[in-house]
C-alpha cells in the first residue's frame, strides 16, 4: 500500500509544518497581545464584525482597548455598511455595523428581528484638496448639490466665490470623490442632499450606493479620503475623524438656521440632541438646532435579537452583548478624542433597553 | 530500492488503487471547471430572468433604483484591455524577436529573459500601489497639459500598468514560436542575399503570424481578468467612458468593489452575471489561443 | 563602393535591429523603477518591531504586520498542501494516458482553469465554502488559491514526465516493480526538478494574489492560526492600506510590499537556480 503510505507521510509532514507555524505564531502573538492562553481555545475568543467604515477609527481604538481589558479579540473589517448588512444577513459575521438603518427590503431579507444599537454619532464633512487656499471654505446646501451633480465645474465658480469673499479661489477643475461601495456615509450625505435640494431628490436620489452623475469612486471612507488627499482640486464626503487624523481641510456648511457650522464634536452633539425613538432609528441630517452641524448621523451596531442561531454558544452571545454594553458605556470615553459625538445619557438609556431585549433561546442575555 | 517481491493480491490492489486515484484526480479537474461554470450560471439566473438582454446594453448601473446595465463596465473593460494590448505590442514583439531571432544565446539575452520573467512575477497589488503613487501623478500632469480633467486615475493609467503586466505573456510565447521557424527557410533567404530585416519581415514573421496572434490573445485574456492593479487606478466610476482619460470601471473591479455588500437578490446576481460574462470571454479567448498554438507547434 | 540600393537595405536592416533592441530592453525600465521604488520606500519601514507586532488602532503610529505575515504563510502553505498532491497526480494521469478521452476533457478543464480570472474563483469559493460554513475563513482562501495553482503544477508535471524516455518506465516494469512504484519511485524522482520548479512558480504566483482573498480570507487585525476563521494576508493588507489616507498605513503597506516582493522574487530566482543545477546533473 505504498501510494497510501506516501499520502499518509505527506499529510503527516503537512501537519507538522502547520504545527510548527502555529507555534511560531503563538509565540510572536504573546509579545503584543494579552489573553495569550486563550489562543489555544481558538476562535471561541474572537468575535467577527463587519460593516461601516464611518465608525472604523473609533471601533479600532475601542476594540483594541477592550482586548487589553478582557483578552477578547474583535475582528472588525471595515467593508462598508452595505457589506456589513449583507454579511449579517448571510450569518457570516457576529455583528454588523451600519450608518443607515435597515430598509424594508433588507429587513424582509433578514427574516428575523435585528436590533439597531446606536454606538455614537459622527459628522460627515466635505473635505477638499486645495493647497493654495488657506482659509476654511464656506458652502451652502445648494452649492453642494451643484458640485456633486456636476453643474458647478471649477473652484472659482461665482456660486462658490460669492460665499467666500476674500478667498482667492483657483480655476482648478473640481474633482468629485464619492464611494464606490455601499455606504452608510453615502446614505447620510445623500439623505441630506435630498432634504435640501428637490432636484437631487428626484435624481440621483438617496441611498447607500447611488448612481453618481460624476466623479471618482473610492472604497470605504479610507478610499475616498485617500483620493481627496492624492488629487488636487478634489472634494469628497468623509467622516470627521478621517479628515482630522489626516490633516485634511474641510468646509463649514450652512445649516437650516442659516449659520455656517464647522463640524466638531460639539456641533455634532448639538444635532444629535433629540429625543430618540425606542428603536433608535432616526436621521439627524438637516437639524433644526441653530448650532448643529447639518450632515451628521448615528451609526448602529446590528445584531440578531435572537442570538441562538446556527448552533452558536450562549457564551458567544454573552460575550457579544457584553462587548456592546461596554461600547455604550466605558467605550464612550474614546469618542471625543477621535472626534465622534458620544451618546447623550438619554440615548444611552435607549441603547441599553434595546440591548437588553436581545435573547438567547428566548431568555434575555443581559439582566 | 526494496527487493522485488513476488506476485501478490496486495500488490495488485495497490496498483489498481493508484490507477483509480489518478483517474479521480483527472475527474476532479473536470468537476472543478464545470462546477465554476455551473455555480456562476445558477447564481446569475435571477438576474438573467429579471433583466434579460437589457443587461448587456443598459447604460445605467443604479442599485438604488434596481437598474442594472453592464455596458459601462463592458466598455471600460474592453477599452482598458485593448489599449493595454496596443501599448504592449511593440515591446512584446521586440523582446520576442530579439530573444528568438537576433540574439537567442549569450548573457545579454539571458539577462533580458530573466527580466521578463521577473516582470511577470511581481504581484499585481504591488503594480497597483506603484501606479497609484508614481504613474497617477504622471498621468495627471499629462491631463493638465492636454486640458482633460486632471483625475490622474482612469482608463489610460489602468492601461499603462496593465500593458507592463501583460508584456511577458506575449513575449515569452513569441520567442518560443520564433525559434521554431525552420533554419532551412532562413538560411535559404540569407543565401539569396536577404538582409536580417528582410528575413524577419518575409520569412520569420509570416511564418509565425498565427502563433504571435495567439500570444496576443493570451495577453488579452490576462488583461481582461486582471483585478487588483486596475481597481486601484481605474477611478471606480459607473458612467460610460467618454475618452481614454475618463475614470471608469471594469467588470473585475466592479465585482471587487461591490460583491461583499450587494444586498438585493438581483443586485448580487447581476454582479455574478458579470463574473459569468468575464469567465466565458476569458475562457474562450484562452482556449482559442491555445488551439492556435497547438496547431502551430504540431505542424 | 557598395551600390546605393544594397547600402540602403543594410542601413534599414541595421536600424530596425537597433529599434528592436531598444524596445526590447525598455522593459527593464518599469521593473527597475518598481523594485527601486519599493526598496527605497520600504526598507526604512522594516524593523524587528515591524515583524513582531500587529497593526495599531487607526491613526496611531507604529505597529507591524505580524498578522499578515503569519496569515500569508499559512494560507499559501495550506493552498500548496491541497494543490501539489492533486496537481502532481493529475499531471501523472495526463502524461500516462495521453490519448484517452478522459485525458482530453481533463486537459480542456485545466485550460479553462488557467483562463479563469482570479476574481471569478473568489466568487465561486464564496458560494462553495464561505456561505455553507457560515464564516469567512483562511481555508476558503487557500482553496481559491489552490485552484489557481493547479493548472501550473499539472502542466509542469505533464510536460516534465513527457520528456522522460519511456525506457525508464519500461525498465522498471520489466524488473517486476508494480506500476505505482515505478511511477512514484522512478519516474517522478527523475522529473523532480521540473515538477519542483512548477510548484515553486505556482507558489510565487499565488503568494501575491489578492482578488480571490477579498471574499474568502477576509482579513483579521490579530494574529490567527485557526484556518477555519478569517485571516489577514500580505496582499490584502497592501490593498487596504495603500488606498487609505493614513501615512502610518502607507508605511506599513510599503514595508509589506517589500517583504512580498522579496518573497516572490526569491522564489522565482531559486526556482531558476534549482532547475539549472538539476539539468546539469541529468
Amino acid at each position: 500500500m505504498n501510494s497510501k503510505h506516501v499520502t499518509v507521510r505527506r499529510t503527516i509532514y503537512g501537519c507538522f509544518s502547520v504545527l510548527a507555524f502555529s507555534l511560531m505564531a503563538c509565540n510572536s502573538g504573546d509579545n503584543s497581545t494579552p489573553g495569550q492562553m486563550a489562543e489555544k481555545t481558538g476562535d471561541a475568543n474572537t468575535l467577527l464584525g463587519a460593516g461601516s467604515t464611518f465608525v472604523y477609527p473609533l471601533f479600532s481604538k475601542q476594540f483594541s482597548e477592550y482586548n487589553k481589558e478582557t483578552g477578547l479579540k474583535i475582528n472588525y473589517q471595515s467593508i462598508g455598511s452595505g457589506g456589513g448588512i449583507l454579511q449579517l444577513t448571510n450569518k457570516t459575521v457576529d455583528f454588523g455595523d451600519s450608518d443607515a438603518p435597515l430598509n424594508e427590503e433588507q429587513t424582509q431579507k433578514m427574516g428575523v428581528p435585528v436590533l439597531h444599537i446606536p454606538m455614537c454619532s459622527g459628522a460627515v464633512v466635505l473635505s477638499y484638496n486645495l493647497p493654495e487656499v488657506k482659509d476654511t471654505l464656506k458652502l451652502t446646501p445648494q452649492v453642494l448639490a451643484g458640485v456633486f451633480s456636476g453643474k458647478i465645474k471649477t473652484w472659482n465658480d461665482p456660486q462658490i466665490a460669492s460665499l467666500n469673499s476674500g478667498v482667492s479661489l483657483p480655476a482648478t477643475p473640481i474633482v468629485v470623490a464619492h464611494r464606490s461601495d455601499g455606504s452608510g456615509t453615502t446614505n447620510i450625505f445623500t439623505t441630506y442632499l435630498s432634504k435640501v435640494s428637490p432636484e437631487w431628490n428626484t435624481s440621483p436620489g438617496k441611498g447607500s450606493s447611488i448612481n453618481w452623475p460624476i466623479g471618482l469612486g473610492g472604497k470605504g471612507n479610507e478610499g475616498v479620503a485617500g483620493l481627496i488627499k492624492q488629487t488636487p482640486g478634489a472634494i469628497g464626503y468623509i467622516e470627521l475623524a478621517y479628515a482630522v487624523q489626516n490633516k485634511m481641510a474641510f468646509a463649514k456648511i450652512q445649516n437650516k438656521s442659516g449659520n455656517f457650522i464647522t463640524p466638531t464634536v460639539a456641533s455634532t452633539s448639538a444635532a444629535g440632541n433629540i429625543q430618540l425613538p425606542a428603536d433608535a432609528k432616526v436621521s439627524l441630517t438637516n437639524t433644526d438646532a441653530a448650532e448643529g452641524y447639518p450632515i451628521s448621523g448615528f451609526t448602529w451596531a446590528l445584531i440578531y435579537q435572537e442570538q441562538g442561531y446556527n448552533s452558536r454558544s450562549q457564551d458567544r452571545a454573552t460575550k457579544l452583548a457584553k462587548l456592546l454594553w461596554w461600547n455604550i458605556h466605558e467605550g464612550q470615553k474614546f469618542c471625543e478624542p477621535l472626534h465622534y459625538a458620544p451618546l447623550s445619557p438619554a440615548a444611552v438609556t435607549v441603547a441599553e433597553n434595546i440591548l437588553k431585549s436581545a435573547t438567547f433561546n428566548g431568555k434575555p442575555i443581559l439582566q | 530500492m526494496k527487493p522485488i517481491k513476488g506476485f501478490s493480491l496486495k500488490k495488485v490492489r495497490a496498483e489498481s488503487a493508484f490507477k483509480r486515484t489518478l483517474v479521480i484526480m483527472a475527474l476532479v479537474m473536470i468537476v472543478i471547471a464545470a462546477g465554476i461554470f455551473l455555480t456562476l450560471l445558477v447564481q446569475s439566473l435571477p438576474s438573467i430572468k429579471a433583466l434579460g438582454g437589457h443587461y448587456l446594453s443598459g447604460k445605467t448601473w443604479d442599485p438604488v433604483s434596481d437598474i442594472y446595465g453592464a455596458l459601462p463596465f463592458l466598455l471600460g473593460t474592453l477599452l482598458t484591455s485593448f489599449l493595454a494590448l496596443l501599448i504592449s505590442i511593440p515591446f512584446s514583439y521586440a523582446i520576442a524577436i530579439y530573444l528568438g531571432e537576433y540574439n537567442p544565446k549569450g548573457w545579454l539575452s539571458g539577462f533580458l529573459k530573466n527580466i521578463v520573467e521577473l516582470v511577470a512575477a511581481v504581484p499585481s497589488v504591488i503594480y497597483g500601489f506603484w501606479a497609484l503613487v508614481v504613474l497617477v501623478p504622471m498621468v495627471r500632469a499629462i491631463e493638465t497639459k492636454v486640458g482633460a480633467a486632471p483625475y490622474g486615475v482612469g482608463i489610460l493609467t489602468a492601461s499603462l500598468v496593465l500593458a507592463i503586466m501583460i508584456i511577458p505573456y506575449a513575449a515569452s510565447l513569441g520567442r518560443e514560436l520564433i525559434r521554431l521557424v525552420p533554419s532551412s527557410l532562413k538560411e535559404g533567404a540569407y543565401s539569396l542575399g536577404a538582409t536580417r530585416y528582410e528575413v524577419l519581415k518575409n520569412v520569420t514573421l509570416p511564418y509565425t503570424k498565427s502563433g504571435l496572434f495567439a500570444g496576443l490573445l493570451l495577453s488579452l485574456g490576462r488583461a481582461l481578468g486582471e483585478t487588483m492593479a486596475v481597481t486601484m487606478v481605474i477611478g471606480n466610476t459607473n458612467i460610460l467612458p467618454t475618452s481614454i482619460f475618463s475614470p471608469s470601471n471594469t467588470m473585475a473591479s466592479v465585482i471587487a468593489n461591490e460583491f461583499t455588500e450587494a444586498d438585493r437578490t438581483v443586485y448580487l446576481s447581476a454582479l455574478i452575471e458579470l463574473g459569468l460574462v468575464l469567465f466565458l470571454v476569458t475562457v474562450v479567448i484562452n482556449l482559442v489561443g491555445r488551439m492556435i498554438i497547438k496547431r502551430f507547434t504540431n505542424e | 563602393m557598395m551600390n546605393p540600393k544594397l547600402r540602403y537595405r543594410l542601413v534599414k536592416s541595421k536600424s530596425v535591429e537597433w529599434i528592436i533592441v531598444l524596445f526590447a530592453f525598455l522593459i527593464t525600465v518599469p521593473l527597475i523603477a518598481i523594485i527601486f521604488f519599493v526598496l527605497k520606500t520600504g526598507i526604512s519601514k522594516i524593523s524587528w518591531h515591524f515583524f513582531t507586532n500587529i497593526p495599531k488602532p487607526v491613526g496611531e503610529a507604529g505597529g507591524g504586520i505580524a498578522n499578515a505575515l503569519v496569515g500569508s504563510l499559512l494560507i499559501v502553505l495550506v493552498a500548496a498542501l491541497i494543490a501539489v498532491p492533486i496537481g502532481i497526480l493529475c499531471g501523472i494521469y495526463l502524461s500516462e494516458n495521453k490519448d484517452s478521452k478522459l485525458a482530453s476533457y481533463s486537459r480542456l478543464a485545466v485550460d479553462v482553469l488557467q483562463g479563469t480570472p482570479s476574481i471569478v474563483t473568489g466568487i465561486v469559493i464564496y458560494f462553495w465554502l464561505v456561505k455553507p460554513l457560515g464564516t469567512f475563513s483562511a481555508v476558503s482562501g487557500s482553496v481559491a488559491l489552490a485552484i489557481m495553482m493547479l493548472p501550473i503544477v499539472i502542466r509542469s508535471t505533464e510536460e516534465t514526465l513527457k520528456l522522460l524516455p519511456s525506457s525508464l518506465k519500461e525498465a522498471g516494469l520489466a524488473l517486476g516493480l508494480p506500476y505505482h512504484k515505478v511511477i512514484l519511485r522512478v519516474v517522478v524522482p527523475c522529473g523532480f526538478s521540473g515538477i519542483l520548479s512548477g510548484v515553486m512558480l505556482s507558489v510565487a504566483r499565488i503568494a501575491g494574489e489578492t482578488a480571490p482573498l477579498l471574499f474568502t480570507a477576509f482579513g483579521n487585525p490579530y494574529i490567527s492560526t485557526n484556518v477555519l476563521k478569517p485571516m489577514q494576508s500580505l496582499p490584502l493588507l497592501i490593498f487596504n492600506y495603500a488606498t487609505s489616507p493614513y501615512e502610518e498605513w502607507h508605511d506599513l503597506a510599503w514595508g509589506a510590499s517589500l517583504i512580498l516582493l522579496i518573497w516572490v522574487l526569491l522564489l522565482n530566482i531559486t526556482t531558476k537556480l534549482i532547475t539549472r543545477k538539476w539539468k546539469v546533473q541529468l
